[in-house]
């Protein structure tokens, strides 16, 4: 299993994929937490969904964090193109059979894949954290906005959790990336159904039928990466997302172990 | 001889069905170890499915087979001891040549010095650092068959290896497939050119639409068919004078390209000289010959059409 992991680790540090995946992240990171500060008195908001978020909001310890929440669910389709990619590619390039030559055991394969990609964007979300808090740091004088909780235990404390509700969150949207991957086995057609999933037609759903959204895949991931909300808890999204990526992940893995590598 | 005694690939009523369609039936065949085993077929045959069976990548519809010992239910046992490219050079556009290499051998635990030994073996040394994207098609297929020597294999499968190679690549490969084959690596080797295979082949498997029509000895093959003599008369105005009296004389004949060719005995090469002679033609030349495999081949598969 460790050696899959190298192997794969290989691979997703290739500079086009780390340095471009770095940039991006680092970009949709530093322009969310930036209109936090810099639109602060903006009549059109400077937070989600054209919400207005004060410098004494700004000031407490959650304004440590507000950027990199906001950067989250962007991390988590990042993720899913990702690992869409990184595992569909396997069939479209051929690579596969090379692969399960060289490591009979498909289990571990799929798992040593998913382990590296973790890893993956475990780097992604820690960069894009440190990068978002930095730039808060870097232009709370600018906005006026007192810096002084933000070093705080409490502060602290949220920037941990947050951290790792938004890594849950990626985690959740790239095994569903992974999910589709495996089933449809063409990098394309996993990004796109994906994407169009989680940010298109769950949103035409939840409009449609507001009751949806809390049963929905790609809204309960989100979710996650937000603390959860007085709609919807965290601990509801935790277990609906558990529950279809077991069932999902499950069946994809049966296919992954029983499936003629043919192509 | 000793050496053959030993079998490194077997298949016992070896089956794949897709749907209505066997892509192999009741396959049975052995290669035995230390040989170098061409495996022929056109395309479509069920070479290629067969090679995945072997490598446990798809699993078969019936019967069983085994290499090195262990049967194909259980790749994880020999697969380590096994090298193989399958259906050409499959690797990571984005990465260069070595890199692709890196990955395959963290894989399957081989040391990565072995990687830059291969690429010089390959001759892709120079280019080791080159994106994969970049290569030529001769220098895909050189990559290809470095990442099958990775595990320094008991067993060498490879599909169509030749493929894409100039003239200069192809004696490589097969410098290198003999090279192995005397250090007592089995390779079993699949190739749409019959004469490459003539030439290094002891054992042969031939398919045809799924069906395995011939496994053994390429000289008893060759040495089973029927010799063919070619007579070339000096003027070529003669040919089909003779042509006809051969033919009156119960001889079975056809013109190609100026000779006749004669299903015959070498034996009957004297006589035939001597009816040329009496009927006052002059042979410019005659000589015997054993069909080659790619004669051979059509002979039995019907395909020369």
């Amino acid at each position: 299993m460790i050696r899959v992991v190298i192997a794969e680790l290989r691979k997703l540090r290739r500079p086009t994929l780390l340095l471009g995946t770095i940039a991006t992240v680092g970009g949709l990171s530093a322009l969310f937490t930036s209109i936090i500060f810099l639109m602060i008195d903006s009549e059109n908001g400077n937070g989600e969904r054209g919400e207005r978020i004060s410098a004494a909001e700004l000031s407490n310890s959650m304004g440590l964090v507000y950027g990199f929440k906001l950067v989250g669910v962007f991390l988590g389709i990042v993720a899913l193109c990702i690992f869409a990619s990184q595992t569909a590619q396997e069939y479209s390039l051929g690579t596969l059979r090379n692969l399960l030559v060289r490591q009979p055991s498909r289990m571990k394969l799929l798992a040593g894949k998913f382990i590296a990609m973790k890893l993956f964007a475990l780097v992604m979300v820690l960069f894009a954290g440190a990068l978002s808090v930095a730039i808060s740091f870097a232009l709370a004088g600018r906005a006026k906005v007192d810096t002084s909780s933000w070093s705080s235990s409490g502060a602290m404390q949220l920037l941990f959790e947050n951290t790792l509700n938004i890594f849950l969150s990626t985690l959740c949207f790239g095994a569903f990336g992974m999910i589709l991957g495996l089933l449809l086995r063409s990098p394309i057609s996993a990004i796109a159904v994906g994407v169009l999933w989680t940010l298109i037609l769950e949103n035409i759903l939840g409009a449609l039928i507001k009751s949806t959204a809390k049963w929905l895949p790609g809204a309960n991931f989100q979710n996650i990466g937000g603390g959860g909300t007085l709609d919807l808890s965290y601990k509801h999204s935790l277990a609906i997302s558990a529950l279809y990526l077991i069932v999902s992940g499950g069946l994809a893995a049966i296919l992954f172990k029983r499936r003629d590598v043919a192509n | 001889m000793e050496k053959m005694e030993k079998i490194a690939i077997s298949a016992t009523d070896l089956t794949k069905i897709y749907g209505e369609r066997a892509a192999l039936s009741h396959g049975n065949f052995v290669v035995p170890e230390g040989s170098i085993c061409g495996f022929v077929g056109p395309n479509g045959s069920g070479k290629t499915t067969t090679i995945r069976m072997l490598l446990g990548l798809i699993e078969p519809s019936g019967g069983t087979a085994t290499v090195l010992g262990e049967s194909i239910s259980h790749p994880e046992k020999y697969l380590p001891y096994v090298g193989a490219m399958i259906e050409g050079p499959a690797f990571y556009p984005a990465l260069s040549g070595r890199e692709n290499l890196k990955v395959l051998a963290e894989l399957g635990g081989f040391p990565l010095s072995r990687v830059d030994q291969l690429l010089e073996k390959v001759d892709l040394a120079d280019r080791g650092g080159s994106k994969f994207k970049t290569y030529s098609l001769g220098m895909k297929q050189r990559l290809g068959i470095a990442a099958a020597l990775l595990p320094n294999p008991k067993l060498l499968i490879l599909d169509e290896p030749t493929n894409g190679l100039d003239p200069s690549g192809i004696q490589e490969v097969r410098g290198i497939i003999r090279d192995l084959a005397d250090s007592g690596t089995t390779v079993f080797v699949s190739s749409h050119i019959l004469s490459e295979l003539e030439m290094i082949s002891e054992y042969l498997v031939m398919l045809r639409e799924g069906k395995v029509i011939f496994s053994g000895r390429t000289q008893e093959l060759l040495s089973g068919q029927k010799p063919i003599i070619i007579a070339k008369p000096e003027y070529e105005v003669d040919l089909t004078n003779l042509a006809k009296k051969l033919s009156d004389s119960g001889f079975n004949i056809s013109i190609v390209e100026g000779t006749l060719h004669i299903d015959a005995a070498q034996e009957a090469s004297a006589a035939i000289n001597r009816m040329a002679f009496e009927s006052g033609i002059t042979l410019a030349s005659i000589s015997v010959v054993l069909p080659s495999l790619e004669e051979t081949f059509f002979e039995m598969t019907g395909d020369n059409k």
